[in-house]
């Protein structure tokens, strides 16, 4: 079998320790987002003002990794500037791409700076050839990420119908809803990613201990009920127990997370041209680990994919980090639909 | 205001769904949105029913809209797109950028709700490729949707899903073949034993959501009645109501009396009442979780 192109290795960046983690242990991209709801992990103590993104855009150039920088919520009726104004800090310090998910901020983007790269993001909600040339013809999209709904097959139609380069999510948090297209956590809480850059925020979480049991609620709403021997998790509103015709059971996902690991060969073979980690939200040990596994995954994958599998260690290590936590291949398995 | 009827979001067998637009007070609805919204798996309707359905309405003399699935997934889903933004003959809801692309500087087109329309800018850049009319996110208030009407384009129409169970997110799983665990590909049509959704409740009993197929819902119906005048003191040109398997035509009375100024406060609730299916929330239109209910 002959040598297949690399997927380039895509690593989040919460704050300048962990972009400097992804950068030294194999990150071909960093991705990360300013300190306010024009990114989608708009939690506090997290993401960047323009002098540590600068800092950070400096460290990843001098080792030859790319940035990008993350303005992928929907700017909101009244607060448009604040979303220029990410577009404008963007160009000013030298990120390489950004990566947007609403139209009128693209246009805005393509027309002001020809020159900065167009990403669009999983917020998008783009997850045909259509929608993704749309993005093309109009904006210049260089680059797209892919929900995480379509099966393998899926995907590999989608690169066959457009010239745009496709990114896919290989690890982390698992969204079992469109991106983009989930009013769940609005429903709920008031707050959404499309309108506040967040999902279950942190501030309409409630632990209440109730002798041996844990209830967790979110604005009120009972997600979950945890008997005493039971690890209680975060309350992601779709990842809680419900009842639905008598029974209660997850009952639209598990608390799990995804791992594409074992799809590297086929990944790679279908041309995806680049894979994504999720997890802006995580340690810098956490993103230096998943890092250097899928770094050495893809090049291990790139030097002879027909001999490629998994590696214990590499297994071992993952499965360390979500402690405990389930894997699922998502959609890309068609069972899992 | 003029009102409409939005796509029936659920499963219905054909003789259900053909006897439920037989039966409609077409003299009341402006428009009529038709077509598969949720499930490329649902096909008890097939294109050609869907159009001879278009043509029978449209005898009325009420507006046809065929709207697009808002999940594209496969290539039998591109080429149902495909088919409904290429009728030629109706006007199309795109429900989908994929529908944009193809309906984009050919013909007129509706932006419907799942294109994430939050800003004036983007509502300006669909007008642009051919939108004549914009329905807002379900998500959005009234003091959003003032924002976007004093930028709005000239020629485009407003439109707001005001009542029926909330359209809140899309997924590739299907959580009702999953609750009968079955997988998606041998779902056996179960979402047809559900014509209003399936019902999830939190484990102390609190409605929630509803299970459609690939969709989520909200348990509670949202209900905009008493919203109305907000709406036309902010120029909104349609108010959506959303289909549900019984009493429907009932609610299309009450707002079409309400919408005349027949109907208002006390009455138009107690009108509502008397067919009522399931519990209120209003809480998207106050700017507040949608699950809460204010009715004011």
């Amino acid at each position: 079998m002959a040598t297949l192109h690399k997927p380039e290795l895509v690593c989040p960046a919460g704050a300048l320790p962990a972009l400097k983690a992804a950068v030294d242990n194999g990150a071909d991209w960093v991705y990360f987002g300013l300190r306010d709801d024009t990114n989608a992990r708009n939690f506090a103590g997290l993401n960047f003002d323009s002098r540590s993104a600068g800092a950070g855009i400096r460290y990843a150039h001098d080792r030859d990794v790319k940035t990008v920088l993350a303005i992928n919520t929907y700017p909101q009726a009244g607060s448009w500037e604040r979303w220029e104004h990410a577009i404008d800090t963007a160009a000013d310090i030298g990120v390489d791409a950004v990566i947007l998910a609403d139209p009128g901020l693209m246009r805005y983007a393509a027309r002001k700076y020809p020159a900065l790269g167009l990403q669009l993001s999983v917020q998008g909600s783009a997850t045909n050839h259509e929608a993704i040339n749309l993005y093309r013809d109009q904006f210049g999209v260089r680059r797209a990420v892919l929900p995480r709904v379509l099966s393998l097959q899926q995907v590999e139609q989608v690169i066959r119908n457009t010239d745009v380069e496709i990114e896919v999510f290989g690890f982390g948090s698992l969204c079992v809803m469109v991106e983009g297209r989930c009013a769940l956590s609005s429903f709920a809480t008031g707050m959404s990613p499309n309108t506040f850059g967040a999902c279950s925020p942190a501030s309409a979480v409630r632990w209440e201990p109730k002798g041996e049991r844990m209830d967790v609620r979110l604005n009120g709403i009972l997600i979950d009920r945890y008997a005493g021997d039971e690890n209680a998790g975060y309350p992601t509103l779709c990842k809680g127990r419900f009842d639905v015709g008598g029974e209660t059971y997850y009952a639209i996902e598990e608390p799990s997370s995804l791992n594409a690991l074992e799809l590297l060969p086929q990944l790679a073979a279908i041309g995806v041209a680049a894979i994504k980690i999720e997890g802006r939200q995580r340690s810098p040990a956490y993103v230096a680990e998943v890092t250097r596994i899928w770094r050495a995954a893809i090049d291990e994958c790139g030097a002879n994919a027909a001999r490629f599998s998994a590696r214990p260690q590499w297994k071992t290590g993952l499965t360390r980090l979500t402690e405990g936590q389930q894997y699922t291949l998502g959609a890309y398995n068609r069972k899992w639909k | 205001m003029k009102l409409s009827l939005g796509p029936v979001l659920y499963y219905w067998t054909r003789e259900a769904l053909l006897g439920f637009y037989a039966n409609l007070p077409h003299s009341r609805l402006a428009t009529i949105y038709l077509g598969e919204v949720v499930c490329g798996r649902r096909r008890e309707m097939r294109p050609a029913d869907w159009l001879g359905l278009a043509r029978d309405l449209a005898q009325t003399g009420v507006e046809v809209v065929l709207s697009t699935q808002a999940l594209i997934e496969s290539e039998l889903d591109l080429r149902a797109m495909r088919h409904i933004a290429e009728n030629g003959e109706f006007l199309v809801e795109a429900n989908d950028m994929g529908a944009v692309r193809l309906l984009a500087n050919r013909v007129r087109f509706v932006a419907g709700p799942h294109l994430n329309v939050y800003n004036p800018q983007t509502l300006a850049w669909l007008a642009g490729l051919g939108a004549c009319r914009w329905v807002m996110p379900v998500e959005l208030g009234r003091d959003a949707l003032a924002l976007l009407q004093r930028d709005r384009p000239a020629p485009v129409e407003t439109e707001v899903f005001a009542y029926g169970r909330l359209p809140l997110a899309f997924s590739a799983r299907c959580f009702t073949a999953r609750h009968y665990n079955l997988s998606k590909d041998d779902c056996q049509y179960r979402c047809l034993d559900h014509p209003d959704g399936l019902p999830l409740a939190t484990r102390e009993g609190q409605s929630f959501l509803a299970l459609n197929g690939l969709q989520t819902q909200s348990a509670q119906i949202y209900e905009l009645s008493r919203a109305l005048p907000q709406m036309h003191e902010l120029g909104v040109d349609v108010v959506r109501l959303s289909a549900q398997s019984a009493r429907m035509n009932g609610i299309i009375e009450a707002y079409h009396r309400a919408l005349l100024g027949e109907l208002s406060g006390s009455d138009l609730d107690a009108e509502l009442a008397a067919h009522r299916t399931a519990d209120y929330c209003d809480g998207y239109w106050h700017g507040k979780p949608g699950i809460e209910h204010l009715a004011a």
